[in-house]
């Protein structure tokens, strides 16, 4: 099966003041016309809060990863959650171990167009002992090229970036040895 | 709960783009494919409609919020009662659900279900951006927010905990696309091999771009009824109509976050054990579920659904399933969480042919000994007939009606994709990485 041959489409077109129209009263050629396609755009800055999750990206800024522990029945979440799934009561903030190992992932060939340019790149879950569930992140520092399940229980550590953006990308997920 | 009736329903062709339409004239198509097949004029059909449930999913992809109630608008069923459901993925199953309800519990006696999406109006990496906000937005989509690879993500887990293939994902590819070239509403019919599947270009490893659905234009529409309200439509109709009953009704739920799930015990179908989830043939010697590699909320919705229904050995007693494919990968998941198969033998059932339709040749060199058991999409899925996101699961309704009819070759133009006799088939719709599940149960009744 081979791809069509076709240059790219564009979303830049051409301003238009007029378009044909009959010129007399018969209007039942209209049926016949294909569609009026036009541009509009959509821009929106949010006021977003992280709310109780905030101190997470506080510890990020600080080269610190923290999160959530149900101060009941002890169960740890990697990605914080403010009270637990299952006593229902608020959780406390608690340093994850240093290491952890990679749980699943994937190289994205393609994307949202928001990340588009930054592909290819590897999206991966992190395990960690003593913590109940994982923590997604970018992994870094092995071939996009070559992937292999062989990468499934692999040892990470957290790196974080010197100028905080307040996102989770400040910190993504390096092998050991790197 | 009174038993509920699918009397008839619509589709709209469905496409990568319908400029020539707007969304309301879509579902317009739609709805006026049940006035033809059912012989009964548009003001008669306003005086039977009670009320209506209509769903899309995604006000992004629409530009318009509020999109729903001015389909009811367009259609003339204003000032009925009606209101829009969403829920990702399973947005249309969640809408034939809640028409059901309105049914079922006698509230209405006649409801007709539309669903719709239009999402030619971005490009597909703008598309995708949208659908990948319906991930977490402080933890997840940040990241690098991608369906394809969040999906990918789990399959990867799949084969690293079962042994699953690509090779078996691209079964799933070839025979939904060829099953696809029978039927005209589809959009992406092919004739493709294994290998062309394996050689697309890679979008996240290992889901290549004909491992995935595309984006959709389209809709879908559907009418269900009480006892009296069928004999009602019978009578505008001037004729008795096949006799397709609702028996079961799942839904079930899971975290948004993939990494929030836990790793905990499979539950159960009657006729799993839980020693079958025991042994060396899993990592740690027992299986933790549902982890990152299956659907829990598709599980629990079929554990609903069957008992329901009376069903107790799944593949034994279906006939066909429609479910949401919208990854090869998905589909070789659901087979598991609708328990055709154990967990974890998801690969080797599409291997050894049970969900393929027994009479397409598929050129695959291979034995395919239970070729025709339970064919899963002989509609083509959301892989190859198409994914307007709203639309779908109404549309797999649609499709399963027909089969149970016996009017596929009507509705066709081509027998080919009538499973001979067909008594009861499930319909499944899943949304986002499996959160929302919906099963539901159709029956023809003799």
């Amino acid at each position: 099966m081979s791809e069509k041959v076709k240059l790219p489409e564009l979303e830049e077109g051409t301003e238009v003041f007029n378009v044909p129209f009959p010129k007399d009263k018969d209007l039942s050629v209209l049926k016949k016309m294909t569609p009026i396609i036009v541009k509009r755009q959509y821009l929106i800055n949010y006021i977003y809060s992280y709310g109780q999750d905030s101190p997470f990206f506080a510890a990020l800024a600080n080269g610190r990863l923290i999160g959530t522990r149900c101060p009941k029945c002890g169960y740890t979440y990697a990605t914080p959650k403010g009270h637990c799934m299952y006593c229902g009561v608020e959780t406390e903030w608690v340093e994850l171990p240093e290491t952890g190992r990679v749980h699943t992932f994937t190289v994205c060939h393609f994307g949202s167009e928001e990340f588009l340019k930054e592909t290819p790149f590897i999206l991966a879950l992190i395990e960690f002992d003593g913590v109940d569930t994982l923590f997604l992140t970018r992994l870094v520092g092995v071939d996009v090229n070559n992937p292999t399940l062989d990468w499934i229980g692999m040892e990470v550590k957290p790196r974080f970036r010197r100028n905080s953006q307040f996102k989770p990308t400040d910190v993504y997920f390096v092998p050991v040895d790197k | 709960m009174r038993p509920v009736y699918v009397v008839a329903g619509g589709v709209s062709k469905f496409a990568k783009a319908r400029p020539d339409k707007t969304f309301q004239a879509l579902v317009k198509e739609a709805y006026d494919y049940i006035l033809q097949d059912l012989c009964i004029e548009h003001p008669k059909m306003v005086e039977l409609i009670d009320g209506v449930v209509g769903s899309y999913f995604s006000d992004h992809f629409e530009y318009q919020l509020m999109a729903a109630i001015m389909v009811q608008d367009y259609l003339g069923l204003v000032p009925k009662p009606g209101h829009r459901v969403e829920g990702g993925g399973a947005t249309g199953g969640i809408c034939f659900q809640e028409a059901w309800k309105a049914v079922a519990s006698g509230y209405m006696d006649v409801v007709l279900a539309y669903g719709f999406e239009v999402m030619s109006k971005v490009n597909t990496w703008k598309g995708n951006e949208f659908i990948a906000l319906a991930s977490d937005t402080t933890f997840d989509y940040p990241v690098g927010g991608f369906y394809s690879g969040y999906y990918a993500m789990m399959v990867v887990r799949h084969m690293k905990e079962f042994g699953t293939t690509p090779e078996q994902m691209a079964m799933v590819s070839v025979k939904n696309h060829k099953n696809a070239m029978y039927n005209p509403f589809s959009q992406a019919p092919m004739d493709i091999t294994i290998e062309d599947v394996r050689k697309a270009p890679m979008v996240a490893w290992p889901l290549t771009r004909l491992d995935i659905c595309t984006m959709s234009d389209g809709a879908a529409a559907i009418i269900l009824a009480s006892e009296e309200g069928l004999k009602k439509i019978e009578d505008a109709a001037g004729r008795t109509l096949p006799k397709v009953k609702v028996t079961g009704i799942g839904r079930g739920t899971d975290a948004m976050r993939m990494a929030d799930r836990p790793h905990g015990d499979v539950p159960l179908l009657p006729h799993e054990k839980p020693e079958d989830y025991v042994g060396d043939k899993f990592l740690g010697g027992k299986l933790k579920y549902p982890g990152i590699h299956s659907f829990r909320a598709g599980r629990m919705a079929s554990i609903q659904a069957y008992k329901m229904a009376g069903i107790t050995n799944p593949l034994e007693e279906l006939d066909f399933i429609e479910l949401h494919d919208a990854y090869t990968s998905s589909e070789i998941q659901t087979y598991e969480d609708m328990g055709l198969c154990r967990y974890g033998e998801g690969g080797k059932f599409v291997e050894e042919g049970y969900p393929f339709m027994p009479n397409v040749d598929y050129r695959i060199d291979k034995p395919l000994p239970h070729k025709g058991k339970i064919p899963v999409n002989p509609s083509g899925g959301l892989i190859a007939a198409g994914h307007p996101v709203g639309a779908t699961g109404l549309m797999q309704a649609v499709f399963a009606l027909w089969q149970l009819q016996g009017t596929i070759g009507k509705h066709f133009g081509d027998e080919t994709l009538q499973i001979k006799n067909a008594k009861r088939g499930a319909i499944h719709s899943h949304a986002g990485t499996g959160t929302y599940v919906t099963v539901s149960i159709l029956e023809r009744e003799e």
